[in-house]
């Protein structure tokens, strides 16, 4: 794996060269700045307090202002800045996309290829899914800012109540979740929110499932009801037709109460979850504990991950420059990406940070001072690297709540629900343009 | 009746009107060019937009008016229509009705604190409806809802009203609550115009509270109750942020064809596809337009 690793980085350096006399490569001069560079670009972003890291940058760049603007999170984000690229004008210089969405922005070539502006020297200083997310075919459309390897949060406390050993596999968890529910029918071993297809899209990326294969631009290939896929659902089906774990949407008032409130006794989340949790669910102090994923092979660890983001920089950007050397100091200087971490709990993409003793050594009182970080830094590295998005991702989730979530709600044939998922992504993907092998 | 609202135009007047027209559209030229800008524009747009297909792969193509015969055997777009359609002949009698009812009972002068019943039925209108989603969605709940706790305590089992099966009708009560109140002014000022002679004479002639609401008052609200209807087929067909925020609560109850609106919103800007989104748009005009012309047709038939 390793080694083929290696020979695709090789490969992607070859490729790197050959394009970049194809690319409109900036001159010598244009593609860096120095500390006298003088402009102002715009920054979308929806994590909280990035003035401190702009800051940061502005020690070192002081002419260069920085305008950040929240233009809400995740999907509400797109929406606009679909509208304003679509507008030709309006987009800002620099924003935050999650991984899943690179390819739904590269793919009506809104997103600056930043390996010209050196971004491309950056490669190994990232976790190598993760890099592996942002560039294709020696260009690189986003530096990564923070991910989210899969986990599983659980309350210790209700575990030793009710007799229940932290599963390893997923037979386990569905064993403890028949005895959780026999002994108090209230409680839940879990929920299985139908309205998040990120975080069930990561359950299957952990059994191995892909969803999508794009080679060409205009070909994709779309098996969303592969064998992977089919063999979550099922397990999942099993467990929901059972009763013996919730189906309640998550985010939602009822489901922070169920979280407090011991409705539900694990959390599947990602490794920025830990540090949420903790933000919500205050009166459980002391109880939860971080244990990876139960595994479908114990042989081969492995985890998927869910959300996580990177800095994308726009091609409407008047100072390509400024805007790529902002995304990547934002993410790659260690005096930045440490206080990403620290002040906005993010948790790291750079190899840097997740070897750092002090970020790894971190007790967190939360979780009965666990090292927290350690624990997703060790399922960090068992996140598969060949995943991929479809470059039509907000309507591949849209779709996934009213086919997939919907049968989980309902309580029917998650199967059925899958291949309807199928169907309608087939069918919108030859729709727009696509062929579909 | 009508002639009890419309204003009495003396014949002079509007033959001075007729000779200084030129004048007139003077007056209203700055409304006219708003209107044009803000409104014609881009209507004409969207029209232009439906007439073409743009696609990922491929660019953009002339499609002539394949979006609107896509729309026509669109069962998502069928079902989202009759949907708002059960809505109408249910929530807006309902709301009318019971708006109707405050509004009397306001007007009686029977009331204890007028003032404040009044103001506290209209208070929900200024809720934004955002928020009142929010909070109804909340109310709703069916595991920690203060509804199904208050059931839980009283020993019955309340249904999950974010269900299926309930939310047309969960829907119905938060636009009731929310409208309930509007309509009633305008009920209440429509009775507020009733001259006093007329209470006068039917006290004379010996009619006792109830039959003066019956011949009196309810007659003199007809072409009030015209309007608030016309008003209520137009938003109900056009409902969509109560189900957009709801759909946060129960996804599963509310698709993303639940309601036109909601459909042709997450057609243009999660789909991206923004000309079938327009062309769906104008579908959806064209029913109000319908549903609306049939219905004023039909009152004014009944009324002659």
């Amino acid at each position: 794996m390793k080694q083929y690793l290696l020979a695709l980085t090789a490969a992607m350096g070859l490729a790197l060269a050959a394009c970049s006399s194809s690319n409109p490569t900036p001159s010598a001069n244009s593609a860096t700045i120095s500390p006298s560079t003088k402009g102002s670009i715009t920054f979308w972003t929806w994590v909280k307090d990035m003035d401190k890291e702009v800051a940061l940058f502005n020690k070192k760049y002081p002419n260069i202002k920085v305008n950040v603007v929240n233009a809400g999170q995740g999907s509400a984000e797109y929406k606009k800045l679909q509208t304003a690229l679509k507008a030709g004008k309006g987009a800002p210089d620099v924003v935050q996309i999650e991984y899943q969405y690179i390819p739904t922005f590269t793919v009506t070539n809104s997103l600056l290829d930043l390996a010209p502006y050196g971004a491309d020297s950056l490669k190994n200083k990232f976790v190598d899914w993760s890099w592996g997310q942002v560039a294709k075919d020696g260009k690189v459309f986003a530096i990564p800012q923070d991910t989210g390897p899969m986990g599983m949060l659980y309350r210790a406390d209700l575990f030793k109540k009710y007799g229940i050993a932290v599963p390893k596999t997923w037979d386990e968890f569905a064993a403890a979740a028949k005895t959780l529910h026999a002994k108090d029918p209230k409680a839940y071993l879990t929920d299985l929110p139908p309205n998040e297809p990120g975080s069930y899209v990561g359950l299957e990326w952990q059994a191995g499932a892909r969803p999508f294969d794009v080679q060409k631009a205009d070909t994709i290939g779309v098996s969303l009801n592969d064998a992977a896929a089919k063999k979550v659902s099922t397990y999942w089906s099993g467990l929901v037709k059972d009763g013996t774990v919730a189906t309640d949407p998550d985010f939602t008032d009822a489901w922070y109460q169920g979280l407090a409130s011991g409705r539900y006794a694990t959390w599947l989340t990602a490794a920025w979850g830990p540090l949420f949790l903790q933000g919500t669910a205050k009166d459980t102090a002391g109880k939860w504990r971080v244990a990876p994923l139960p595994q479908w092979s114990t042989s081969e660890p492995a985890a998927g991950n869910w959300g996580g983001s990177t800095t994308a920089v726009t091609k409407q950007t008047k100072q390509p420059a400024a805007a790529a050397a902002f995304a990547m100091f934002l993410n790659s200087d260690p005096q930045s990406t440490a206080l990403l971490n620290t002040d906005q709990s993010l948790f790291p993409a750079t190899k840097a940070m997740l070897s750092d003793s002090t970020f790894l050594g971190q007790k967190l009182d939360f979780y009965g001072g666990q090292t927290v970080n350690q624990s997703f830094a060790d399922i960090s590295s068992t996140v598969a690297t060949s995943f991929q998005w479809s470059p039509f991702q907000d309507y591949v989730f849209s779709e996934f709540n009213d086919t997939v979530g919907k049968a989980f709600s309902k309580k029917s044939d998650a199967g059925a629900g899958l291949n309807a998922w199928q169907a309608a992504v087939v069918s919108y993907a030859k729709d727009q343009g696509f062929t579909v092998p | 009746m009508a002639t009890t609202l419309a204003p009495t135009v003396p014949p002079r007047a509007r033959r001075h009107g007729s000779r200084r027209g030129l004048k007139g559209y003077l007056f209203v030229a700055p409304f006219l060019v708003f209107f044009a800008a803000a409104f014609i524009a881009p209507l004409g747009y969207a029209a232009y937009l439906s007439l073409f297909r743009s696609r990922l792969v491929g660019g953009t193509v002339f499609a002539g008016l394949q979006n609107y015969r896509d729309v026509v055997h669109d069962a998502a777009f069928r079902d989202g229509v009759l949907r708002m359609a059960r809505f109408l002949i249910t929530q807006v009698p309902a709301m009318l009705v019971l708006a109707v009812v405050f509004a009397l009972a306001i007007d009686s002068g029977r009331l204890w604190a007028p003032r404040f019943v009044r103001l506290s039925i209209f208070l929900p209108y200024a809720v934004p409806s955002v928020v009142a989603a929010l909070m109804w969605g909340y109310l709703y709940g069916p595991t920690f809802g203060p509804i199904t706790q208050t059931a839980h305590h009283l020993g019955v089992s309340a249904p999950n009203l974010l269900s299926d099966r309930w939310m047309l009708p969960s829907i119905g009560n938060i636009v009731t609550w929310e409208f309930v109140g509007y309509n009633m002014i305008i009920f209440y000022a429509a009775l507020r115009t009733i001259p006093p002679e007329r209470y006068e004479a039917a006290a004379v002639d010996g009619a006792g509270a109830v039959r003066t609401a019956v011949h009196i008052k309810l007659p003199a609200l007809r072409p009030a109750l015209a309007l608030t209807a016309i008003f209520s087929i137009i938003g109900t067909f056009q409902l969509f942020t109560e189900p957009s925020v709801m759909s946060t609560v129960a996804p599963s109850a509310i698709d993303r064809s639940y309601t036109p609106s909601l459909y042709a919103y997450n057609l243009a800007f999660t789909d991206q596809r923004l000309n079938y989104a327009a062309a769906l748009s104008f579908a959806m005009g064209a029913v109000i337009v319908l549903v609306t012309a049939v219905f004023v047709l039909a009152a004014s038939r009944r009324r002659s």
